[in-house]
């Protein structure tokens, strides 16, 4: 392992134990020393945690230059860049890994930077809020206004999540692009799995996130 | 080292002037971008801290259009303390303790490295104009040279803002193997049109000084001081900000209670100016200033690379870290992204910090935190990563 003198005081600062639960189960789709970009990775702390648990050779693109600035004064290869315009720069299977980690619905294009997920990435992991999970069916169909949850915090007029779907759109999104579901589960509001795999009537039903590893039809 | 702050007392040129030489002999000489094959070359450089046993922690810092090899202490010319002593030195981010600091001052430059007024071999007199145009190119060719000298492989690091920038690009593009990683600060993979423009002023108001004599000025015996002064005011309003300008100066009036209805130095801006381009002189060569800045406008890795700027960094492995500056309008944050998209296109490792200054270019010779934070980061990352240990 490497020396703790050598880590800067931002990484030494943070426990790695403490990584947020979602994200965690988001790093323990990636196999150990692979190469990873994530996309959106606020203050880098699945990069670390990648880095350090897995190994991982990890870069990173976050829209805030304040996240740019944190991950990198803690030695992460972050850029300041943009989902929906950055990804075509990259070149195809560049990365065994590319992340969008609660993003995707917060794009302006997402068939597009989907598409340019599985073309980046081997794989990719890609998180989001379900719409059709019941609760939000019902706040909808009973109270007649958009629901506000803890996945959907944010009321109608100041949220950035500009393409909410459900977990049957998206898999509906993965046909079209012709992208096979590797694999596929949903989570709780905290992000832990729910041990219930999707697609599926349930998992639509009951998911409050969508969790799905996907990679390009041969 | 011991240096006396008197102006002009120090002949750089002389051998025992301060700081280490290295020369590159007549018989191996360098091959410019021109077609010239040229020598002997005088490299003159500084060091500071020292290497560790496999010489893996060197770190090259290559310096801007008038700086020199006085990073980090005091200059032997104007007396006053190195041009990057917020950051170099024992415990800093380029911590002197750890790394081995290695500055050299660039081909065609006059603080002891070959340049347009050391004497020609051939006549005995001040090359003058007959020192052959030189590129960034040939000054890293220069830099490669004094490192094989110096028995370092490959370097920790090669870090520069602004024309030391172009050469830390220059570096990875040309000696892949030779970098592990790279901080190319404010700068930019091309000289612009706009900047080019600056620089053909600053080089006509030497060219239109009388005393610069077609550039023979030293065998003549005068020194073309005013058109190097106003070719230095010209720049130093590039290098700064309106807002900068603004903070600093405002329309503030310089030891006077009103307008003198004449010309004057009525505004503080103005005889800031003045002071910026008399000192100068003083420690600048005229020649030296119209071949560096050629050497910038002659900079494009994109058309050196058949049109594609990602071709220069092809199966690169070198870590960067990009840093712009919000203010910097001479090489706006859209010209590091425009570098950093190409590092994409390679799959390069890339960290890019835009920071947040309102103190236009020469942020990044300045106190700010972010940039520290930033460097400090990358350097600690790439250390780990590169066995290097800490004190």
């Amino acid at each position: 392992m490497t020396e703790p003198s050598l880590l800067s005081a931002a990484a030494q600062a943070r426990p790695r134990a403490s990584i947020r639960v979602d994200l965690k189960t988001i790093g323990e789709m990636v196999e150990p020393g692979s190469r990873v970009l994530d996309i959106g990775c606020g203050d880098g702390a699945l990069l670390d945690w990648l880095s350090h648990e897995k190994n991982v050779d990890g870069r990173g693109i976050e829209l805030s230059q304040a996240g740019v600035n944190a991950c990198v004064a803690q030695g992460l290869s972050v850029i300041q860049g943009d989902a929906d315009t950055d990804l075509k720069d990259y070149p195809t299977g560049a990365f065994d890994y590319a992340i969008l980690s609660q993003t995707l619905q917060a794009t302006w294009d997402p068939k597009t930077v989907l598409g340019h997920l599985v073309r980046i990435g081997k794989r990719a992991v890609v998180s989001f809020p379900n719409f059709g999970v019941w609760h939000v069916r019902l706040k909808l169909l009973v109270g007649g206004k958009m629901p506000v949850t803890d996945s959907l915090d944010q009321s109608w007029y100041e949220t950035p999540n500009v393409h909410l779907c459900t977990i049957d759109d998206f898999v509906e999104l993965c046909r079209v692009l012709d992208i096979e579901i590797e694999y596929a589960q949903v989570l709780d509001a905290a992000g832990r799995p729910k041990g219930l795999r999707a697609p599926g009537f349930f998992a639509n039903l009951l998911g409050e996130q969508g969790l799905f590893v996907l990679k390009r039809a041969r | 080292m011991s240096a006396t702050p008197r102006i002009a007392a120090v002949d750089m040129t002389a051998p025992d002037s301060p700081g280490q030489r290295f020369e590159i002999p007549a018989d191996r000489p360098l091959k410019l971008d021109s077609g010239v094959e040229f020598g002997p070359v005088t490299v003159a450089y500084r060091t500071y801290g020292a290497p560790n046993a496999d010489k893996s922690n060197a770190i090259l810092v290559c310096h801007a259009l008038t700086g020199d090899q006085f990073v980090a202490d005091t200059h032997p010319v104007t007396g006053k303390p190195g041009w990057w002593e917020a950051i170099v030195g024992p415990g800093k981010i380029l911590d002197t303790d750890r790394y081995w600091i290695i500055c050299a001052n660039v081909l065609g430059g006059c603080m002891g490295s070959t340049g347009p007024k050391s004497i020609d071999p051939a006549t005995g007199q001040p090359y003058g104009l007959k020192f052959p145009v030189i590129t960034i190119g040939d000054m890293v060719q220069a830099q490669a040279r004094l490192l094989d000298h110096l028995g370092v492989g490959q370097l920790f690091c090669v870090i520069g803002g602004s024309m030391g920038g172009m050469q830390v690009l220059d570096w990875v593009s040309t000696y892949p193997e030779r970098v592990f990683a790279a901080i190319p600060i404010a700068t930019s993979y091309r000289h612009s049109a706009q900047n080019i423009a600056f620089h053909e002023v600053g080089r006509q108001a030497i060219m239109a000084d009388p005393d610069w004599r077609g550039g023979d000025y030293l065998s003549a015996g005068t020194l073309p001081h005013r058109g190097l002064a106003v070719a230095r005011m010209a720049a130093h309003v590039t290098y700064l900000s309106e807002q900068a300008l603004h903070r600093k100066f405002g329309r503030r009036l310089q030891n006077r209670e009103s307008l003198s209805y004449g010309f004057d130095a009525d505004f503080q801006v103005e005889s800031y100016l003045r002071h910026q381009g008399s000192t100068f002189v003083d420690r600048f060569d005229a020649n030296s200033y119209l071949y560096i800045t050629r050497a910038m406008d002659y900079f494009d890795l994109q058309a050196e690379h058949g049109g594609s700027l990602p071709a220069a960094f092809e199966g690169t492995k070198t870590r960067f870290c990009v840093v712009s500056f919000t203010s910097d309008w001479l090489f706006p944050t859209s010209e590091s992204r425009t570098l950093v998209h190409a590092l994409n296109a390679v799959a390069a490792n890339v960290s890019f910090v835009e920071i947040v200054s309102d103190k236009g270019h020469d942020a990044f010779l300045l106190d700010e935190p972010d940039l520290h934070n930033t460097l400090q980061g990358f350097l600690n990352g790439c250390a780990e990563r590169r066995g290097l240990r800490g004190k």
